[in-house]
């Protein structure tokens, strides 16, 4: 919302700068984007001029010499290129050294052999206007001399404002100005609607048209004035200039009064040509599905059911509250005005125009949402302009339609001073919250019918009457009028027995990701949302994800149901950046389309509230690595990370949340077949590892590359960490013994531990592989796995006659699974 | 006899003193402590020698023997230091080189880091740390925060919705039947949350008041240039208690913003307008980099501050007091708006991420150029 500085000064001036009232204005809720200045930098050197003399050039056909007072002691010479300049005009002229819009500076110059003292301004110069062919003539009874600027706005300063959508009022200049009033104290000009135009004549409104809402929950009221006798003709330059500086294009008057009413009282309004509407009949009806019109824009619109239009009897004229129509759209010719000034219902007006992508300075009024009887406002103060300015006779009576909607019955609020206090924490004398809010417009009465001090009845003006509904809306009113920048002291509040923290999971996983980057990994955050085909991924596509309606671009239209996609094409793009290793991890969410968990807390998607989670969001750590994960140095470089690489980082994570850890064999279509496996914490399944397979390394670039993705809940569910109770280790050593276990290559190294842990029983306290040797020594299709046990009882020291039994034990279970000692 | 044993012992001294090397010293331990040495010879007389002469003879010549081998031991000392110092003093290495890394180090990213951060300061302060759905319903997106239906912010081209379609028919869970998506979007539908306020009704659903929590998490809404990323994070506060005022707000916005930025900040509430608190404000926190001023000096000459474009203000959240309809919305679990209040706010962490390091554009946090990530 743009509202010129001179056209707010006129209705409150608080005797601020620009910049001291955007300050206090944004202080107190109304947000000044920018301050913009428009036309000449500075006024001086614009002056009024009378034409005393306008003779032809000698020496150019289309130049004219003239003879112009401008209150000098001599009239000065001035040749212009208007062809309509003429003896007796009063114009605009700038004096050598003024500076014009633009920023140029106007000089003396010579024009074919006759110097010209100065310049005869057309509207384009004084950017007030299109029309560049001729000067712009005066009607100003100021003598010649007198600074343009008692005329004319020639440098002109606009503030624009962002209204908050609660404050449609402060889509009209003059609610603008009561904020103004209301935050300075400076004095309110009278309402321009206070005084309504005079209509003459013996006919009646009723005579000329009639009006029809078939749809009044949509249209709660519709007012109609007809204008007889007008005379379409360009607006005064005043009116242009405060359209212009308000950001509108003036086109002629009655439609520029239509414009300037809304922008000052932010009721909409449109002006019909009576005589193109047939038989005077207006209709309000929805539209049928897919029935067409034509806007004022050119454009054909198809509409839906739930569009309201504005009818004649031969089909829609206008589509309600967001643009009219062509068809009895006012021109030259027209004669006769039917002025409209409706309500609409602001949900509906925002979702029609939502549906046919098209806003106005209409539809921006009317989704907000304003009172039905802004409407007469407008009406009143249209009326007056329409008779002063386009010689009309306004036609007695007006046609109104008003459905009398209960919700916008006037409303009466009760406010307790204590309250006031209670909510903000600060004081505020019912004096002063009486006076902030009769500035505001609201009637206030103390004492009220449930009597007491400190109990205000407070009637809430139409207005404010959809912003305002309740006990705290006045209170709000009270704070930003009072100050609360300047007011409002800085306390904490009690928090009692309350505590805070961070939950276990939280800590936890900030524990897991610690250790990822201390392990040498960069933590990525990719989208959470990703293309159907998954990066392209085989596999990833193979779960379906979670749609988006509305995507902004179809790479972007699935909710990704892995954190594979992304860290990859992370990895892709940086190893296209030209790294020549990349290590990354993300910790976040998937998104699958399933019911989410009842237990296990937020990192498996178990959250708080009564209603379920519609998906299952389970916190996921992920990790791709290409190169080496080690660092290298100038004594070599690390070797690229393989499978073991990344599963001692998952060995790393179990280790710390005192997780065991298992792995299966098991392929995956993203995977190297032979060097993949599914995780299990504590036998319950988290993910996957693997070395990637060659056809997606190809694709994004690496030559080797490992992964892993592991939902973060089993881990936690697994972990032990925190729980740990201490054990004496020193009073009753360990006894350590090393077996070199001989078995087929493919038997898996953990099924001998495990063996020989069972056969150890509880004694044997751990089990390191420390050397697995495949080879001539052991035979072919063999391997030997070097194995250091160690065994401890915690209540006396171990003997070889204890251990040796065990180690029997151990022997004949391992031969049980086809496994012996190496000889 | 027992001026021989001083002659001796002296020579010893002096010869021990002057020995270049351990082979010198071994032929002096010979020489005078050796089995044919004089001393050992005096010792092993002593017997022969009168009964008044033993006791002083061997208390002189053991004298004399105790310390001469305790030169000797002192000197060997010395001499094989000073040889391995002086073999290994030819060791040299270039300390200037670089070391040898344990482990490469890795980085968080700037988002958790700056994001951790915040949430370790209002634990501080006695918050819990929760967190919620992103795919939501629309009830606790909107409705239950006091978004009407049809208000513009449900619109489809500000928010992200679900096709229900693609999340299976369990009505139970979201109410559409599997139906499809309401248009214009109403309050049975799917969406990706656009804040993380969802969290304030859920949380208030789980524990009666006092609650003092906050929410960080991903957020989602339909814009994408230069300021705006479809996907970015916040962290949503709520403080709920029978007597929490918007002057508490303020001080623990202020506690919030010193712990951040610096110690001299201070904060600038404007008043503004948000659906779900009333009174609501924006706040903006005194420019770190120009002190509020507006202005840098560089090189003798002022210049507009750049980072707060010359106002001396941060715009860093909005918040306000929680609108009694939203307790409206959780009565039945200890809200009587009349009896309690509060206050909630919300901050984009990828904005507190780019004021306090300077970062550019939003769209670098989602590019993963290990380039950028590698400078947190």
């Amino acid at each position: 919302m743009r509202a010129p500085m001179a056209w707010l000064r006129s209705l409150c001036d608080p005797g601020l700068e620009a910049r001291e009232l955007s300050e206090r204005l944004s202080m107190t809720g109304t947000e000044v984007e920018r301050v913009l200045e428009i036309g000449a930098p500075s006024a001086d050197g614009f002056v009024v001029g009378s034409v005393l003399a306008a003779e032809q050039h000698p020496n150019a056909d289309r130049l004219r010499v003239c003879t112009v007072d401008t209150g000098d002691d001599e009239p000065r010479t001035i040749v212009c290129g208007a062809p309509n300049v003429a003896a007796g005009q009063t114009v605009a002229v700038v004096l050598p050294g003024a500076v014009m819009p633009g920023g140029t500076k106007l000089g003396k110059a010579k024009l074919r052999g006759i110097e010209s003292a100065g310049m005869i301004l057309s509207e384009t110069e004084m950017e007030l206007g299109e029309d560049s062919d001729g000067i712009a003539v005066l009607e100003t009874d100021a003598a010649p001399g007198a600074p343009l600027a008692e005329v004319l706005p020639v440098s002109e300063t606009v503030l624009e404002l962002e209204i908050t959508p609660n404050r449609a009022d402060c889509f009209g200049l003059f609610g603008i100005a009561r904020e103004v009033h209301a935050v300075t104290g400076a004095p309110l000009a009278e309402a321009p609607w206070a005084t309504d135009a005079e209509a003459s004549g013996e006919d009646d409104a009723s005579d000329h048209a009639s009006v029809a809402v078939q749809v009044p929950e949509l249209c709660p009221r519709f007012t109609a004035r007809v204008f007889a006798d007008v005379t379409i003709a360009p607006s005064p330059l005043w009116l242009k200039a405060r359209l212009i500086a308000a950001g509108q294009r003036p086109i002629n008057n009655v439609v520029d009064i239509t414009n300037y009413v809304m922008l000052l009282t932010g009721q909409p309004l449109h002006a019909f040509d009576l005589d193109e509407v047939p038989g005077g009949e207006i209709i309000v009806r929805a539209a049928t599905d897919g029935e067409k019109m034509t806007t004022l824009d050119d454009v054909e619109r198809t509409l839906d059911t739930d569009t309201v239009v504005v009818c004649d009897r031969n089909g829609p004229s206008g589509i309600a509250g967001i643009m009219g129509g062509q068809i009895s759209e006012v021109s030259d010719k027209t004669t006769r005005v039917l002025l409209e000034a409706a309500n609409w219902d602001g949900f509906n007006i925002l979702r029609s125009s939502g549906f046919l992508g098209l806003r106005s300075e209409a539809s921006t009024r009317f989704e907000k949402g304003i009172h039905p009887d802004l409407t007469m406002r407008a009406q009143a103060v249209a009326s007056k302009l329409l008779v002063d300015l386009c010689g009309a006779r306004l036609v007695p009576g007006t046609i109104d339609v008003d459905a009398r909607l209960p919700r916008f019955e006037p409303r009466e609020l009760t406010l307790r001073a204590d309250r006031v206090e209670a909510i903000l924490g600060m004081p505020v004398s019912v004096a002063e919250m009486t006076e902030y809010l009769e500035r505001l417009g609201f009637g206030v009465e103390n004492g009220g019918e449930s009597g007491g001090e400190g109990v205000m009845r407070v009637a809430v003006p139409a207005d404010r009457h959809l912003d305002t509904t309740r006990e705290i809306d006045l209170i709000e009113e009270i704070a930003r009028v009072h100050g609360i920048d300047e007011h409002l002291p800085a306390t904490l509040p009690d928090r009692g027995e309350s505590v805070g923290g961070l939950q276990r999971h939280q800590a936890l996983i900030r524990r897991l990701e610690d250790l990822l980057r201390d392990s040498g990994l960069d933590e990525a955050v990719t989208f959470s949302f990703v293309a159907p085909d998954r990066e392209g991924v085989p596999g990833l596509d193979e779960v379906a994800p979670v749609v988006v309606h509305n995507p902004l671009s179809e790479d972007q239209s699935a909710m990704r149901t892995d954190l594979l996609g992304g860290l990859l094409a992370a990895v892709g793009r940086n190893l296209a950046r030209g790294a020549e290793s990349v290590a990354l991890f993300e910790s976040g969410r998937a998104y699958l389309p399933e019911r989410p968990p009842s237990a296990g807390g937020p990192a498996a998607g178990d959250f708080a509230g009564v209603r379920t989670a519609p998906i299952a969001e389970p916190h996921r750590l992920a990790a791709v690595v290409v190169g080496p994960l080690a660092p290298g140095s100038w004594r070599g470089q690390g070797r690229d990370a393989d499978f073991y690489d990344a599963k001692g980082l998952l060995e790393l994570l179990a280790e710390a949340m005192g997780a065991p850890l298992t792995l299966e064999p098991a392929a995956r279509p993203f995977l190297h077949p032979a060097r993949a496996a599914e995780v299990s914490f504590g036998g319950a399944p988290a993910g996957w590892i693997g070395e990637l397979h060659p056809s997606v390394l190809a694709a994004i670039g690496a030559r080797a590359g490992v992964a892993f993705e592991i939902d973060v809940a089993p881990l936690l569910e697994a972990a032990s960490v925190g729980a740990e109770s201490f054990e004496d280790v020193t009073t009753f050593p360990a006894v350590g013994e090393d077996l070199a276990v001989v078995a087929d290559a493919d038997v898996p190294s953990d099924r001998i531990v495990a063996t020989v842990a069972e056969a150890g029983g509880e004694l044997l306290r751990s089990i390191r592989v420390f050397d697995v040797y495949e080879g001539e020594q052991v035979g072919a299709g063999k391997r030997s796995l070097a194995l250091h046990l160690l065994f401890r009882a915690s209540d006396r020291t171990l003997t070889d006659s204890e251990v040796a039994p065990l180690r029997e034990r151990i022997v004949d279970a391992l031969g049980g699974i086809g496994a012996s000692l190496r000889g | 006899m027992l001026e021989r044993i001083e002659e001796l012992r002296n020579e010893a001294r002096t010869a021990i003193d002057a020995a270049p090397d351990a082979a010198a010293l071994e032929d002096i331990r010979v020489r005078y402590l050796g089995r044919k040495a004089e001393l050992t010879a005096i010792l092993r007389g002593i017997g022969e020698l009168p009964p008044e002469q033993r006791g002083p003879v061997g208390k002189t010549g053991n004298q004399a023997r105790v310390e001469l081998e305790g030169l000797l031991g002192a000197a060997k000392e010395k001499l094989e230091a000073a040889e391995l110092n002086a073999r290994i003093s030819g060791e040299s290495i270039d300390v200037t080189l670089p070391g040898t890394p344990p482990v490469r180090l890795g980085h968080l990213h700037p988002l958790t880091r700056t994001r951790r951060e915040i949430e370790d300061v209002f634990v501080g302060l006695g918050y819990k740390v929760m967190e919620g759905p992103e795919v939501e319903h629309d009830y606790y997106n909107f409705t239950a925060l006091n978004h009407p239906p049809g208000h513009p912010a449900r619109m489809l081209q500000d928010t992200f919705y679900v096709d229900p379609a693609s999340l299976g028919a369990d009505p139970e869970l979201y109410g559409t039947d599997g139906a499809a998506l309401e248009l214009p979007p109403g309050p049975r539908d799917v969406l990706l949350r656009t804040h993380t306020s969802p969290m304030q009704v859920r949380s208030m659903e789980d524990a009666t008041p006092p609650i003092f929590i906050i929410v960080p998490g991903r957020t989602y809404r339909r814009d994408s240039d230069a300021t705006h990323t479809p996907m970015f994070n916040q962290i949503e506060g709520l403080a709920v208690g029978e007597d929490i005022t918007l002057a508490d707000l303020k001080g623990t916005l202020l506690t919030f913003a010193r712990a951040i930025f610096g110690p001299d900040r201070e904060l600038r509430l404007r008043p503004h307008y948000f659906p779900f608190t009333e009174p609501s404000v924006e706040v903006d926190v005194s420019c770190f980099r120009c002190s509020g001023t507006g202005v840098m000096t560089v090189g003798g000459s002022e210049e507009r501050c750049n980072l707060c474009k010359g106002t001396g203000w941060l715009e860093i959240l909005g918040s306000g007091m929680v609108d009694p309809n939203v307790f409206g919305f959780v009565r039945e679990h200890g809200y009587d708006p009349e009896r309690v209040q509060g206050f909630a706010f919300g901050m984009g962490i990828e904005r507190i991420a780019m004021l306090k390091h300077g970062v550019p554009d939003l769209r670098m946090f989602f590019d993963d150029d290990v380039r950028m990530l590698e400078q947190f």
